[in-house]
């Protein structure tokens, strides 16, 4: 039953693959987003693109609307609140985090992952908090701990709820760092051989086995995640899962690999609206 | 001790919508330890009274079969707005909570 | 005055003494109705649950509206809501049918409170969610299924 669903998937993917894959070749970052909307708004016309926030609630009401009661009033807002805390908490010279974040941390989530020309790479929100720490005296936390990082960010990203996606993807090593994410997202890997792109493009909208498969795009506005209410899960922490569940060896979370990947992943909601944190099954 | 309680009460025409979002584990006793593997006691809220200017509106007996983190919400019909809502609870080993707020 | 109150509580099996107690004003509704009714919670299948809520072979209405998802997200938060249109609605009783103990939750309305709930429940498998209204001495009830799969991609 379970290979059959799978051979079935592999034949699916053959002839779209080389589809996106020849037209791919001298795209920019913005054509790679809008032939990927096209893909999808193609595919079902009758699903809007901001729907796509919601992933793959946009595409059965029955889950959009446990979705809808339960966000009414989430169970996890007992650890947003803590993530509040967290955030107002200074640090030991007195110093806050809305001290050394842009824009006093406000609205800047859609901003990243930003492609740091200083450094010479990527640099993700988690990354620029933990910079803001060491600034200031203070350990920076694991990128991957949910309760320090996952939490104050349950909490950090609502700051920036309803800001608008936007990601910039300029200078031709940024470019070179889009481009390493977006080979990620479409390589095959794990005993399974799949590629991110196997489920939320090719089979995006379709079951597989229980589980209905959501649009890359779209993806990257709501995390973090609680998931059945109480289980925090970070972006990263989710590529970790994804990895896992095909059979592959995740890349560290906060690692070249990943921050890249979660670069072009997030340059495909470029224009959709910010909301954390938000529920999952 | 138990964290907070939340309460929303709004009047929609003549009717009072109160929501409310208690914070407890609600654990059945069947859950096992991922780490120990001993079964975590049961711990759960059995009784949840809310009164509206002290008029008692809902009395509520739970299990554990409630989600963890409860949510209940009810409607009233008639209070106006400045309406003082106060629920309770007690759980299966004692503890009480309590959290009041006026209808808006 | 305390000792006599808890004397009173467990001497309460009869809904009368509790009458007899809220008319001697030595308790307060709220807290009478209160008492965690342990015959009903305990029950291992639906007929003992609805006998410990002195329950009998309820008349099935289509005046209860029951609101829960086709397919659970997650079976450990089923959102359910229960509109009672039947006059005089005086409690609504909510039960898992297949969960190790199905009785979820009780809730005496009065004072104005319509016949409405709205919760969230745990299910471990599949099964009918089954609301019991009493109303003017009577029991109605209905019942809805909630598939219940494991699992969950959660993007």
């Amino acid at each position: 039953m379970k290979q059959r669903m799978i051979m079935k998937l592999l034949a699916g993917m053959t002839g779209l693959g080389i589809a996106l894959g020849a037209a791919t070749v001298h795209a920019t970052p913005e054509g790679d987003r809008q032939e990927l909307a096209k893909f999808y708004t193609s595919k079902y016309p009758n699903i809007k693109l901001e729907d796509y926030v919601y992933g793959a609630l946009a595409f059965d009401a029955d889950s959009k609307a446990q979705y809808e009661a339960i966000m009414e009033f989430p169970p996890f807002e007992s650890e947003i609140e803590k993530g509040r805390k967290m955030w107002e908490t200074p640090f030991k010279n007195g110093k806050t985090y809305a001290s050394c974040l842009p824009n006093g941390g406000n609205q800047i989530a859609g901003n990243y992952p930003m492609f740091d020309e200083a450094q010479g790479k990527v640099v993700t929100l988690q990354d620029v908090i933990n910079a803001c720490r060491t600034a200031n005296g203070e350990e920076a936390y694991k990128i991957n701990d949910m309760k320090t990082m996952g939490v104050l960010t349950s909490y950090m990203r609502t700051l920036s709820n309803g800001m608008i996606m936007n990601i910039k993807v300029e200078s031709p090593k940024a470019v070179a760092a889009y481009e390493a994410g977006k080979k990620t997202f479409y390589s095959r890997s794990g005993q399974l051989n799949f590629a991110c792109s196997s489920c939320h493009v090719q089979n995006a909208g379709n079951r597989l086995r229980s589980e209905l498969l959501s649009p890359a795009i779209g993806h990257a506005v709501h995390w973090p995640v609680f998931r059945g209410g109480d289980n925090l899960v970070t972006l990263q922490q989710r590529y970790d899962g994804c990895f896992k569940q095909v059979r592959a060896v995740p890349p560290p979370q906060g690692g070249t690999v990943m921050n890249n990947l979660e670069y072009f992943h997030s340059s495909l909601s470029n224009g959709l609206p910010m909301k954390a944190s938000v529920f999952r099954k | 001790m138990a964290e907070p309680m939340r309460i929303r009460a709004t009047m929609a025409g003549d009717v009072a919508d109160i929501k409310v979002l208690m914070n407890h584990p609600m654990e059945t006793g069947q859950r096992k330890d991922a780490k120990t593997g001993q079964l975590v006691p049961a711990h759960f809220i059995q009784d949840v009274t809310a009164t509206i200017n002290g008029v008692a509106v809902l009395s509520a007996n739970l299990g554990s079969g409630v989600s963890k983190n409860p949510y209940l919400g009810f409607k009233v019909k008639g209070p106006k707005v400045g309406d003082k809502v106060v629920v309770n609870w007690t759980d299966n080993k004692g503890d009480k909570n309590t959290a009041e707020t006026a209808i808006a | 005055m305390n000792a006599l109150r808890r004397n009173v509580l467990k001497g309460a099996a009869g809904a009368s003494t509790v009458a007899i107690a809220i008319a001697a004003g030595l308790l307060k509704p709220t807290q009478a109705m209160a008492a965690w009714n342990a015959p009903a919670f305990d029950a291992k299948n639906v007929g003992d649950a609805m006998k410990g809520l002195g329950v009998s072979a309820p008349a099935d209405s289509k005046d209860i509206l029951i609101k829960a998802p086709d397919i659970a997200e997650n079976g450990a938060v089923v959102p359910v809501e229960v509109t009672s249109k039947i006059a005089g609605t005086t409690s609504i009783a909510i039960l898992a049918e297949k969960n190790g103990t199905p009785l979820v939750g009780d809730f005496t309305l009065s004072g104005g409170s319509q016949g409405f709930i709205s919760t969230r429940i745990k299910m471990g498998q599949t099964s009918l969610v089954r609301a019991v209204v009493k109303a003017g001495g009577k029991s109605y009830t209905a019942a809805k299924e909630v598939k219940v799969t494991i699992g969950g991609c959660g993007g």
